[in-house]
């Protein structure tokens, strides 16, 4: 069930690249029909999923004579991304409902990414896993490149190349693993027990990290993140947030952390109260988690202030891994899910809702626009994701946030407090944002208003609202039933850690 | 338990009816009145159902988040089912009394059932997790009300509003993350149970150092915002002058009844050996609370803003009973704990008392208002009570509840307080007097000033309360006089539960 | 001498021969007065099925070598059948190409300089003996020069085939001069007893013979394009006809590779070691070592030089021919690398690499003859807009430039992926790792250069709103292999069982 959510994307993407260029409707309803096909192939596979460990789905030989194979497996941890890449899917489409120039070739694009996503989120081989994480990464470039704005064509090549950096470490790292290895297999989990030497974990792990981190946007290696945020449209910057980031941290979790847990070991000696690989990654996520948030605080373009939100949530991801333990590692799936959904409603609400609108995303001119009546929706939906990103309870990111703490906690108190302090920033940065894009400068009162000289800003239209009430009820569930997803996550997480899943 | 979950229904109704409301424009606030009025059928309901031991009723428990400690706990005992009923209470009266809500009344409405839930949702939570949710669901609708529909100056009021409340919600996060960090528990009846047998310091200490202390000043802290407690209170002023009166009636009424309810509930059970350590500082905060509120409110010109001091002055009485009550007394020593019950049963009933009393205060301010085109100004008044008998009567008994005069309902509960506290901090209790008499002066003066004197000319057609004015305010009158002449009818339900409280809280 | 082994043997080269007549005669006899296209058409399918025959020669003639007396001369199955019906395929392909092509009306004389130079390169690939090496060599080489010259009525052409042959023949001479050399270090002219003599000589190999190595180095790094014997490159495939310059990158390409594949493979054949040994086996050790040391450091150097030199040179282009040949530079350095490890494994990848890279840069050159032809240019800018204006060829271009860039799931990345795990599954000495390491990130920034194309194909908007006519039969040609391409990329088990096969 869960391997048809990869064919059917890539099959959409293929008919959609074909269809004539004059059919803009038929474009968008089939990508939609595909999308909601495999967010229901999705769901039905997360649902069938429950209370069992790792399935295999597919696993045909692919390349014998490397011992490549067609392994798709789902596990707890896979289910709940391949869910999240479902939702941010249609959802993504639902938002990119009025675009016009090319609008086969963006859907087409669009798919070709949501089928490389899946791919990587089910391939339990690593040959097969870097084949659908390269397939997600081109059609990012064309997606901003053709379909952005600020600075797009920059942009664009910045995310490509750093991505492309990111995979080529990564590729480096997997070469070198399976050389060592020599166990004539790509299976993770044979790899997993192959027994490399820790002296190869050691450098290896580092590598890989670093390298599928750069995709999950680990600071000092995010700077591609804000600009592409920034640039692409509404879809993709949902897409990028929502579902690409997650890639890395996925990769960082499946791969590195689950081929080279050796990696993680203590040098031997510390320098600065720096010990292991651990310290170091850990400390960069406490960082970014920081220092998204305060650069956050001080953006005058609300798309800038989500794209460094993004930073700084991923941090919380990246520092659960670190935390290496279980409530850590749900906490930074769970947060993965947590911020898939709530950066994408974020972004539609700035980049869909608004921008398309307004044509500005300047604070400050936001400030004179009155947003708050003219585009109420746009406003009241923010209120919510915005409390839904400051990790308020009842919404999904409490609960992953909270675990993430406590598990970092448990690790290194000094994680836990600093990463605690970019969430009180967190709370500001929305609030700042929300104060300004739609609740500056109101009248006294509602009659004496003066209407005249606002421009029709166009009602909203129902994919937006159907967007947007996804999303939302999405974040809304896992955050008041967080065991819809906690029962999938956590047995993953826990074979994961005693070994059996790696 | 009979199968209903009540206290999920009592909490979900009002989150229905907001999403009623928010789609039915002009009728949303009979959307409103249908809704609250319900919500106190049921919440009346939960009152006759308690446990006659004074423990928790109605008790709903599932599985949550386990890993986190999170269960969706629920219960209540009297103290929160008196607080349901008061909230309840006086969302019935602001929704009545916002029916001049022009601008997008469908969104006004749905956050004031919004706030409603969030009112019902912490009062019945029984697990940390759920509490804050509330605490917070809560904190959001008071904002924006203020923001969307307050007076000029709303804009800066609401967010220093939300920073502190914000600010106040950060340290209690904080604090029981400390907590859920040494126990694995959210549970405020097991963290009780942990901490009345002196285990919740022991685990705290072996986990994270000697930082019992902190952390009670952090839940205090959190809950000193929202009384709030002097120094902490320079956000109400305003909140309550610029929001509407409605809304400010909604704040004051219920809302900062949260942050008392949550120091029995919560800092209490779980702090009390820590508080009674901090309790001289507490004490002298309490006092001057309570002198001090009532010192400013004779400075105001602003009848709202006057209600606003006046109200940290009342509930300073609060304050006052609990931290002076937070002091050991030997097992022997029937006086003492007498006279901790006092106090307790005197901080409840003040609460459920002014509760009823400000809201009714602002209410009088919403209707003066709305007959004088705005003017709510203390000197802008005079004579009021020629051209409107039946108004300064009823405001001036409102008024006489509000400085306690026997018979009516704020006496009882004052007379309790100082009962209670006079054997057990006498200081206190001496210096807090002060403030007594301080508040008389004030209400009197607003009396003289707004009812009696030479009528100005812009008040000369000053209408009446209509028919259907008076049938609203009747009943709320009537409860000032039923509770000053029958106190037992809360009384004595909230006693066992006192008791038991009092049992479990070992200083 | 047995000269039916012989004809056996050679009857692949024969049969192009024989074509290459075929196509001089049914031209000159039958269409002296038909129009070009018939002609051109009538030429190169006289010359597909001239290299079809020899691919059926090919198979025909099975793996037994020719030896003379009991020195094999021309080596036959294995990886040299794989590269001979390579060659002969390509050079298909190539030949397709002709058919639309306008800039000589001497096709049927280009046609015969083709199959003659192709019947070179399958010499070159099976020859095992320094003077049928360079024979061969020089049959391609002085059919590359003429076909590099062969548009008469242009300067470039003109020039740049002058550059070649000069370099060209100085490059040979270099070589005939370390042949001389190792011939009187050895005294024989056959591969297999060079490299037993050169094993056996005890007491150290004299200075000349590294005078000699150099030497050839230098003439084989001509061939293949390799740092610093390059320079040629750029010009020819800027100023070469399209077909030619196609051929170039291509066959040309493959049959060096062969060769240098074909040396390998002497040093693996334990027939080698057939002359007896007069030293101690310490000592041959020592000596085998240092001179694999020795030609190793020397491959790997070569190596270095053209992967970094190729791949920022390519940066600062503006002219796709040029782009593609800094590329070809860049990629004959990543496969000098699996020469450098000398295993069989290592062979075979580079042969994969060399053939699917032959075919994509064919293709690479189709599309830039049709954008050429239709703006006048081959600069980026010419591209402008391309999906607009022939979207099937910008689909193609995509497909094969993302190929060259190595993305999977196209054939590029499989074949580097392959080359590189072979290098690395050889040797785990730091430098080799050093090596791959540089290449895979050196393949990271080779992603930008050929974004810069795609970027002006598929995103930026066009100059020009005419859409580009590309002719039926070259259309066909490239979307074949841009088919082949994705394939490939796809199954790659396809091609590499069917090279295990031989």
């Amino acid at each position: 069930m869960l391997a048809l959510t990869i064919y059917l994307s890539f099959a959409g993407a293929l008919v959609l690249a074909l269809l004539p260029k004059d059919r803009p409707a038929l474009a968008r309803w089939l990508a939609l029909a595909v999308a909601v096909a495999g967010l229901a192939a999705a769901l039905a596979g997360f649902l069938a999923g429950i209370g069992q460990g790792r399935t295999v789905l597919v696993d045909l030989p692919w390349i014998p004579s490397m011992g490549i194979r067609f392994l798709l497996a789902a596990d707890g941890i896979s289910r709940v991304l391949v869910l999240l890449t479902g939702i941010a899917s249609v959802a993504g489409i639902l938002f990119s409902w009025n675009i016009d120039h090319r609008t086969h070739h963006f859907f087409a694009f669009f798919l070709a990414l949501i089928g490389g996503v899946y791919g990587v989120f089910l391939s339990f081989d690593f040959f097969l896993l870097f084949v659908f994480y390269e397939i997600a990464i081109v059609p990012k470039y064309f997606l901003i490149a053709i379909w952005g704005s600020t600075r797009r064509e920059y942009a664009a090549m910045k995310l490509a190349i750093y991505s492309f950096v990111g995979s080529a470490m990564v590729l480096i790292g997997l070469l070198s693993a399976y050389a060592t290895a020599g166990s004539h297999s790509t299976s993770l989990i044979a790899l997993a027990h192959a027994g490399l030497p820790v002296s190869f974990q050691m450098w290896c792990f580092p590598l890989v990290f670093t390298g599928f981190a750069i995709l999950a946007g680990m600071w000092p290696f995010h700077t591609w993140a804000p600009t592409g945020h920034v640039a692409a449209p509404t879809a993709a910057s949902m897409l990028l947030a929502g579902v690409v980031m997650k890639l890395g941290a996925y990769g960082c979790l499946r791969v590195a952390i689950g081929l080279f847990p050796h990696g993680l070991d203590p040098w031997g000696f510390a320098f600065l109260g720096i010990g292991s690989w651990r310290d170091v990654f850990a400390i960069l996520a406490v960082i970014g988690i920081v220092y998204g948030a305060l650069v956050a605080l001080a953006q005058s373009d609300f798309k800038f202030v989500i794209g460094y939100s993004s930073v700084s949530h991923m941090g919380f991801v990246l520092l659960g891994l670190m935390a290496l333990n279980q409530i850590g590692l749900s906490g930074a799936v769970l947060q993965m899910f947590s911020h898939g959904i709530i950066a994408g409603l974020l972004f539609a609400i700035v980049g869909r809702i608004v921008y398309d609108r307004t044509h500005t995303r300047q604070l400050a001119e936001l400030e004179t626009m009155h947003l708050s009546r003219r585009l109420p929706f746009a406003a009241w939906a923010f209120v919510i994701a915005g409390m839904a990103s400051m990790g308020l309870p009842g919404f999904s990111g409490f609960v992953a946030e909270l675990q993430v703490l406590v598990g970092a906690w448990a690790a290194n108190r000094w994680w836990a407090i600093a990463a605690g302090l970019g969430l009180v920033v967190g709370v500001a940065y929305i609030w700042r944002a929300l104060q300004k894009a739609f609740f500056t400068d109101l009248q006294p009162t509602a009659e004496d208003h003066p209407k005249t000289g606002w421009h029709d800003l166009g009602a909203i239209a129902w994919p937006e609202i159907a967007g947007v009430s996804l999303l939302l009820l999405s974040t809304l569930a896992v955050g008041l039933w967080p065991r819809i997803l906690l029962d999938s996550i956590e047995p993953a997480v826990q074979s994961l850690l005693a070994g059996g899943g790696r | 338990m009979n199968g209903i979950p009540v206290l999920t229904l009592l909490t979900v109704l009002p989150l229905i009816g907001a999403a009623i409301a928010l789609w039915t424009g002009k009728h949303a606030r009979n959307v409103a009145l249908v809704t609250t009025f319900a919500s106190l059928a049921v919440a009346l309901y939960v009152w006759m159902r308690l446990p006659a031991d004074g423990g928790f009723g109605l008790v709903e428990q599932h599985l949550w988040a386990p890993t986190l400690g999170i269960e969706y706990h629920l219960g209540v005992d009297a103290l929160g089912a008196l607080m349901l009923i008061l909230s309840a209470i006086v969302t019935l009266m602001s929704v009545d009394a916002a029916h001049r809500v022009h601008h997008a009344p469908g969104l006004y409405f749905a956050l004031v059932l919004t706030l409603e839930a969030g009112l019902f949702g912490s009062f019945t939570a029984l697990n940390f997790f759920h509490w804050f949710l509330f605490w917070e669901l809560s904190l959001i609708p008071a904002f924006f009300l203020i923001k969307l529909w307050g007076g000029a100056r709303r804009g800066p009021a609401a967010t220093q509003f939300f920073v502190y409340t914000m600010a106040g919600s950060v340290a209690l996060l904080l604090s029981f993350l400390a907590v859920f960090l040494s126990t694995g528990s959210m549970d405020f009846t097991h963290l009780a149970d942990l901490a009345s047998s002196g285990k919740l310091e022991q685990m705290v200490t072996a986990h994270l150092g000697p930082v019992t202390l902190w952390l009670a000043v952090g839940v205090l802290a959190g809950f000193a915002v929202k009384v709030p407690i002097a120094p902490f209170h320079t956000w109400l002023p305003d909140a309550y002058a610029e929001a509407p009166s409605p809304v400010t009636m909604l704040l004051t009424g219920a809302m900062s009844k949260m942050g008392v309810y949550g120091l029995l509930r919560i800092a209490l059970p779980l702090f009390a050996h820590q508080i009674y350590l901090i309790r001289t500082p507490l004490l002298v905060l309490a006092v001057v609370t309570v002198v001090m509120g009532a010192w400013a409110a004779a400075a105001q010109k602003d009848l709202k803003r006057v209600f606003a001091y006046s109200s940290v002055n009342h509930l300073g009485y609060c304050l006052l009973g609990i931290f002076a009550l937070a002091v050991p007394i030997a097992a022997g020593n029937a006086s003492g704990h007498a006279s901790q019950a006092a106090a307790l049963n005197g901080v409840i009933l003040q609460m459920f008392n002014h509760g009823v009393t400000a809201a009714a205060l602002f209410w009088f301010v919403a209707m003066i208002q709305a007959r004088t085109g705005g003017h709510r100004g203390i000197d802008q008044f005079g004579g009021l009570r020629k051209p409107a008998p039946v108004l300064a009567g009823l405001m001036g008994i409102t008024l006489f509840a509000s400085l306690g005069l026997p018979g009516l309902n704020g006496f009882v509960g004052e007379f309790l307080i100082f009962r209670g506290v006079f054997p057990l901090s006498w200081v206190a209790a001496t210096v807090s007097v002060l403030g007594l008499l301080i508040t008389a002066v004030v209400l009197l003066t607003v009396i003289q000033k707004v009812f009696w004197g030479p009528v100005p000319e812009h008040c000369a057609a000053f209408p009446d309360l209509h028919h259907g004015e008076r049938m609203a305010m009747a009943p709320v009158i009537g409860i000032l006089f039923l509770l000053g002449l029958v106190p037992q009818i809360i009384v004595g339900v909230v006693n066992p539960t006192v008791v038991n409280l009092l049992a479990h809280w070992k200083f | 001498m047995n000269y039916a082994d012989l004809f056996r043997v050679t009857l692949p080269e024969t049969a192009l021969e024989f074509a290459a007549l075929l196509v001089l005669v049914v031209d000159l006899a039958f269409l002296r007065k038909t129009a070009l296209r018939p002609r051109a058409a009538v030429a190169s399918l006289l010359g597909v099925v001239g290299c079809l025959a020899a691919a059926w020669a090919i198979f025909a003639a099975g793996s037994v070598p020719y030896a003379y007396g009991n020195e094999i001369l021309l080596a036959a199955g294995g990886l040299v059948t794989v590269a001979q019906i390579g060659i002969v395929v390509l050079t298909a392909v190539t030949l397709l190409l002709l058919i639309d092509s306008a800039f000589t009306r001497h096709v049927a004389e280009f046609a015969a300089v083709v199959l003659m130079a192709a019947a070179g390169g399958l010499l070159i690939a099976s020859a095992r003996d320094l003077l049928v090496t360079f024979v061969g060599l020089e049959l391609l080489s002085l059919g590359l020069y003429i076909l590099t010259a062969f548009a008469k009525t242009s300067a470039k052409s003109a020039e740049s085939a002058l550059k070649y042959y000069l370099f060209g023949g100085m490059s040979a001479a270099f070589l005939l001069f370390g042949f001389s050399y190792l011939y009187g270090i050895a005294g024989s002219t056959n591969f297999y007893a060079i490299y037993s003599a050169l094993r056996q000589t005890g007491a150290g190999l004299p200075p000349i013979f590294f005078v000699a190595l150099v030497a050839i180095a230098a003439g084989l790094g001509f061939k293949v394009a390799a740092v610093p014997f390059h320079l040629w490159a750029p010009d020819a495939y800027e100023g070469a006809p399209t077909p030619s310059a196609a051929f170039i990158a291509s066959v040309s390409k493959v049959a060096s590779f062969a060769l240098l594949v074909g040396i390998v493979s002497v040093t693996l054949t334990p027939a080698a070691v057939t002359v007896p040994r007069v030293e101690s086996g310490l000592a041959e050790a020592l000596q085998s070592i240092f001179l694999n040391i020795f030609v190793s450091s020397l491959i790997f150097l070569l190596a270095l030089a053209s992967m970094l030199v190729g791949n920022l040179a390519a940066l600062a282009q503006h002219s796709v021919r040029r782009l593609l040949a800094y590329s070809a530079i860049a990629h004959a350095g990543y496969i000098l690398l699996g020469i450098a490890v000398g295993t069989s494994r290592g062979s075979a990848a580079v042969l994969y690499y060399i053939l699917t890279y032959g075919l994509t840069t064919i293709g690479a050159f189709g599309v830039v003859d049709v954008v050429e032809r239709a703006t006048g240019s081959d600069n980026f800018d010419a591209f402008l807009g391309l999906h607009k204006r022939n979207p099937v060829l910008a689909a193609v271009l995509m497909v094969l430039f993302l190929s060259l860039a190595g993305i999977p799931p196209l054939v590029g990345f499989w074949a580097k992926f392959n080359l590189f795990a072979a290098v690395l599954g050889a040797s785990n000495g730091a430098i080799p790792f050093a090596l791959v390491a540089l290449a895979v990130a050196l393949s990271a920034v080779s992603l930008y250069y050929y974004l810069q194309v795609l970027k002006r194909a598929w995103v930026q908007p066009a100059v020009h709103d005419q859409p580009i006519q590309a002719p039926p039969v070259t259309l066909a040609v490239l979307v074949f292999i841009a088919a082949a391409v994705v394939l490939l990329g796809c199954f790659p088990s396809l091609l590499q069982n069917w090279i295990a096969s031989f």
